[in-house]
């Protein structure tokens, strides 16, 4: 099922996240990428160089936006400015579908700037999916949502992860950006397999999956994206290729950014599990 | 418990500023033991208290908001030094949180919050609520709104007496009384050096380099923060092509705003048509005018400094020059 509704029935390739390193790169070499993932935040603003890379890289490229700080489980109301803006760049970029996170970051106005973990309550998924139909209603572009690396777990917790993210994009009815990066770290991070995260998520809505590195710690991981794939992640993601098909697929690289190529390379890895899932398609 | 009240207790948990090392403290802002706030909302696991659970979260809030505040005020820091200005920065964003979706608006209260809190730059004051508005300039002007320029055309048949010009709205109009432009372009100038050399050596040199300029008499400097080419510039004027701007800037007509400065102004009379003339082609060749209606009403609403911000995910931001293109 390579595309859905929840992309907007495309059929994306294998992209990597647009980062300011590689602007020189990609504008003066032209390198051939299926698409290029945009963090929303850096181009919701008024003018410059940022709004000017972006048109160059949007006459040779496909992008899909990608935020950070829509905070679909915040218990506040959506930012008004906020959904002001990043509807000018839906407009902008045309990106068949949008994607955030599935967490919290803000409360009372103020901003922590983090992925903050979601309480796994009902009430929690009622709100959540709320704020979900509000942003789609008011963009006008399909939305799904992504699952957080996690380092704490809260008492009122009413169901495991993956049970809350069924409840939310159920009720929602919008698509899943699976992130089997954040699926192993969390996992490791609150001692649960990572396969049965990735068995329990409905396959017909993902719309895109992330794949990352992180850094490992004596007690804990952290999602750091300053590394390449591990083994057990490209295992996640091969499981998850298998279940849902051929889907687009983005690796995301945000500290210590290796060369253009070398990131390509690394995201271009997942052809060998893609094209396994084309071939059983096919069968 | 319910949503919001759980994300209150844990948003101030993670906003209490860190131990001098950098650690969770032990006591909530209310008083109560941050063990037992942390206990009572986080499970703990095999390997983590719920302590220290929260913890990680608490770090990596102040190790965010810090690394971008910091990026975006070089200069302040080389004015306060690296110490004091880590120290200042707590304090502000202890008591001016993010507001905004954005860490680019991280600075947005400094200024006001530094005139308050004088404390912090002592003697250097001035000069650092200067340095405060030119880098705050520096970030508006960066990502500022164009509107299409003003063309020779759009003025014909146009009344002086009557007509308004506007400014683009990403021109910044600062009126200091220290030379932090060339004190700011420094500053990045030995970073980007220093890249690879020792803190040191760049915390040294800016120490000098300011004791300098806070040694120097104050004077009044004017100065525009503009962009060209999407590289943001720093113009110096003179008084009274400052006061024009501002002027036109204020909504004055073109005639008013041109009397008005010129009123006290020591350029010779004769000599000022001519100056008028000038400045007004250089504006013109900058694109600093947005286009006007025919009947002059508005139709919508050096040295270079090169910065650019992005956000990454976990909205980490890290700078990016624009030497990059």
């Amino acid at each position: 099922m390579p595309a859905n509704r929840f992309n907007n029935f495309t059929d994306y390739g294998i992209g990597i996240g647009l980062r300011a390193t590689h602007y020189s790169h990609i504008l003066t070499r032209k390198p051939v990428v299926d698409w290029f993932e945009i963090i929303s935040e850096n181009f919701m603003i008024d003018g410059g160089r940022p709004l000017s890379i972006l048109d160059q890289i949007l006459e040779q490229y496909k992008v899909v936006q990608h935020g950070v700080s829509m905070y679909f489980g915040s218990a506040e109301r959506p930012n008004r400015e906020h959904l002001r803006r990043l509807k000018a760049l839906v407009k902008r970029t045309n990106t068949p579908w949008l994607s955030d996170h599935l967490c919290w970051g803000s409360v009372d106005g103020r901003y922590t700037h983090d992925l903050l973990p979601m309480p796994y309550t009902f009430e929690a998924a009622r709100i959540t999916a709320q704020k979900v139909r509000e942003v789609r209603d008011y963009l006008e572009v399909p939305v799904v949502v992504e699952n957080v690396s996690s380092y704490a777990e809260f008492h009122i917790s009413e169901m495991t992860e993956w049970e809350f993210l069924n409840e939310v994009v159920e009720r929602a009815d919008c698509g899943i950006l699976l992130d089997v990066n954040n699926i192993y770290v969390s996992s490791k991070n609150h001692n649960f397999d990572p396969f049965t995260y990735v068995n329990s998520v409905p396959a017909e809505r993902v719309a895109q999956i992330h794949i990352a590195g992180h850094s490992k710690y004596r007690k804990y991981i952290l999602d750091t994206h300053d590394h390449p794939v591990i083994d057990p992640v490209w295992k996640l993601y091969s499981r998850a290729i298998e279940r849902i098909g051929h889907t687009a697929t983005l690796l995301e690289w945000d500290d210590r950014i290796p060369s253009f190529d070398e990131v390509h390379d690394e995201a271009l890895k997942a052809n060998r599990f893609l094209a396994s899932a084309s071939l059983a398609t096919a069968v | 418990m319910k949503l919001l009240s759980l994300q209150r207790r844990m948003a101030r948990a993670v906003m209490t500023p860190l131990t001098p090392s950098e650690r969770m403290r032990s006591v909530a802002p209310d008083g109560r033991s941050m063990r037992a706030v942390a206990s009572e909302i986080i499970k703990p696991n095999d390997r983590l208290t719920s302590f220290e659970r929260l913890e990680i979260y608490n770090r990596q809030y102040w190790f965010r908001i810090l690394s971008g505040f910091a990026e975006d005020f070089p200069g302040l820091r080389s004015v306060l030094g690296g110490s004091k200005f880590d120290r200042m920065a707590k304090a502000y964003l202890t008591d001016c949180p993010s507001q905004s979706f954005t860490l680019r608006n991280l600075g947005a209260c400094l200024e006001a919050w530094l005139s308050k809190n004088s404390h912090w730059a002592g003697t250097r004051q001035q000069l650092a609520l200067d340095m405060v508005r030119l880098e705050w300039a520096d970030i508006q002007a960066f990502d500022g709104a164009a509107q299409p320029p003003l063309k020779p055309e759009d003025l014909t048949g146009a009344n002086p007496a009557k007509l308004r010009l506007r400014l683009q709205p990403y021109i910044q109009l600062l009126d200091l009384r220290y030379p932090v432009d060339d004190l700011l372009l420094e500053v990045r100038k030995v970073e980007e050096d220093t890249d690879f050399a020792s803190n040191a050596f760049s915390e040294k040199h800016h120490r000098k380099r300011v004791s300098a300029v806070a040694r120097l008499k104050t004077e009044p400097i004017f100065l525009a923060v503009h962009r060209m080419d999407d590289s943001v510039y720093f113009r110096r004027l003179q008084a009274e092509e400052f006061a024009i701007l501002r002027g036109l800037r204020g909504g004055k007509p073109l005639n008013s705003a041109v009397e008005s400065a010129l009123k006290k102004s020591s350029i010779p009379p004769e000599e000022r048509p001519a100056d008028v003339q000038h400045w007004f082609q250089t504006w013109s060749a900058l694109g600093w005018f947005c286009r006007i209606n025919g009947d002059g009403s508005e139709r919508s609403s050096s040295a270079e400094s090169s910065r650019g911000w992005k956000v990454t995910k976990n909205g980490q931001r890290s700078k990016s020059n624009s030497a990059a293109l």
